[in-house]
């Protein structure tokens, strides 16, 4: 194996500026997730069947199905029903949708650890619904589920390669086109690999302390 | 659509789908108990080494890795994999690290009198763990194996990248071919959905031959689909019931 130091310098700032973007899909997907997730978990809680059902049945299908083939979805097919986005955001999207689905889990049993005594409470002071769940339980649940939630973006960062397949100019496709022009294919790919490991092993190590520290 | 689209593409991508999910799924868990198993060592280098192991393969990204096996291995090591090989490599070597952690935590819940006893009964140490910890650990593994299993299957969709003809591929291919986008990527992703269903029902037979062969009950029904099904999302849909007796009352009632 011969490692060229020459080629990675002139990678480092390719790395970098693909890196940029890589945080930002992430980051921008994880905000999405988090919204779309809350909306699913206080769905699947509906009273009425005709919200749980249809709802039920899309984030089982959204969580069996591959990221990569409903990024596809996206960027092929939306374009043909006249809605046009970036590919950057297409990717946004695709990751928000896919990982709201694992997240309304984790908010589902954010919600179900919250005492019930906190539900009397909430009912004994004569409460009303919308305001039991976002003055009461929601502020409890959340807090409960940082850690889970924060391990969700880190197994979406980890993912987030996936945006280089449509296009999108982040770690893994700087090195692809990197490879295709100059053939170096060693020096790019091992050091976006390295990229990840140093940003997802400090980031799971910090989770793994805040876990403890909320006493999971 | 084209006609000689299922003969084509589809019918030899689920093939190749269906065995790059078995070929995989049986390497990462020969990996997973390897591994697992090691992680436990009295040796602290083998310790060691099988958790950077875990750590580097969990921290990096299976699509990287894949590409790299696929441009750097050759050139560096000269070392040319058939692609499907190489994808059956990426991805065991990934969820074998995932599912090595299963495999340890299950390995740690066995209840420690469990191991004492063995050592009273003079076990050697593989004995103990062949006759007395695995057949506890194992029932434990089954339920999150079940869901590794399905991401493993989710995951074998990245080997398109690489030109392996799955049914990812397929349906790029079949794009390219027709223009058609809407029709095809809908047909497979209810391909994923309904294999990763098959899975999941086979994995459920297989947790309740384990559970049955050791005495415990069948496990409630909580798999795909069957918290839709079975109608028990009603009843979590309600608000958690009141305490009932006067103790759940007088313990504070939470818990």
């Amino acid at each position: 194996m011969t490692w060229n130091w020459d080629v990675a310098r002139d990678f480092l700032p390719e790395l970098l500026d693909g890196l940029l973007i890589t945080l930002q899909a992430t980051a921008l997907g994880s905000v999405l997730a988090f919204a779309l997730g809350l909306v699913w978990a206080l769905a699947l809680r509906s009273s009425t069947r005709f919200v749980r059902w249809p709802v039920g049945v899309f984030v089982e299908f959204i969580r069996n199905t591959p990221l990569l083939v409903q990024l596809f979805f996206f960027y092929w097919v939306l374009p043909s029903w006249d809605i046009k986005f970036s590919a950057l955001t297409t990717g946004v999207i695709a990751l928000g949708l896919h990982y709201s689905t694992y997240v309304a889990e984790v908010y589902r049993a954010g919600i179900d650890g919250v005492p019930v005594g906190q539900w009397e409470a909430a009912t004994a002071l004569n409460m009303a619904r919308g305001r039991t769940w976002f003055v009461v339980i929601l502020p409890q649940a959340i807090r409960r589920v940082v850690p889970a939630l924060g391990n969700y973006v880190i197994a979406m960062l980890k993912d987030s390669p996936m945006i280089a397949l449509i296009g999108v100019t982040d770690m893994l496709q700087k090195a692809r086109s990197e490879g295709a022009t100059s053939f170096q294919y060693i020096e790019p790919y091992t050091m976006v690999g390295i990229a990840f490991i140093l940003i997802s092993y400090p980031a799971s190590l910090l989770m793994r302390a805040l876990e403890r520290r909320l006493g999971h | 659509m084209t006609a000689g689209l299922w003969e084509h593409w589809l019918l030899p991508g689920i093939w190749i789908t269906v065995q790059l999910t078995l070929y995989s799924a049986v390497f990462a868990t020969l990996v997973a108990f390897g591994v697992g198993i090691a992680r436990t060592s009295r040796l602290w280098i083998v310790r060691f080494l099988t958790g950077f192991y875990v750590e580097v393969f969990r921290g990096t990204s299976a699509l990287v890795l894949m590409f790299w096996l696929f441009f750097v291995m050759p050139l560096g090591f000269e070392f040319q994999l058939v692609p499907m090989w190489a994808a059956v490599l990426a991805l065991g070597l990934t969820y074998g690290a995932y599912g090595s952690e299963i495999v340890r935590g299950a390995l740690a819940a066995v209840a420690p009198a469990q191991r004492e006893a063995a050592i009273a009964l003079s076990f050697s140490p593989a004995q103990r763990m062949r006759r007395v910890v695995l057949p506890q650990a194992i029932p434990e593994m089954i339920p999150p194996f079940n869901n590794l299993l399905i991401e493993l299957l989710k995951a074998t969709a990245l080997v398109s990248a690489v030109s392996v003809a799955d049914i990812t591929f397929a349906a790029q291919l079949s794009r390219l071919a027709t223009g058609e986008s809407l029709e095809i990527y809908s047909i497979i992703l209810v391909l994923y959905f309904v294999l990763a269903f098959l899975l999941t029902r086979a994995m459920r037979l297989l947790e309740r031959k384990a559970k049955a062969s050791i005495g415990q009950a069948p496990p409630p029904g909580d798999g795909l689909l069957a918290r839709l099904t079975k109608g028990s999302t009603r009843a979590q849909a309600k608000r958690p019931a009141a305490p009932k007796s006067a103790d759940a009352l007088a313990s504070g009632g939470a818990k």
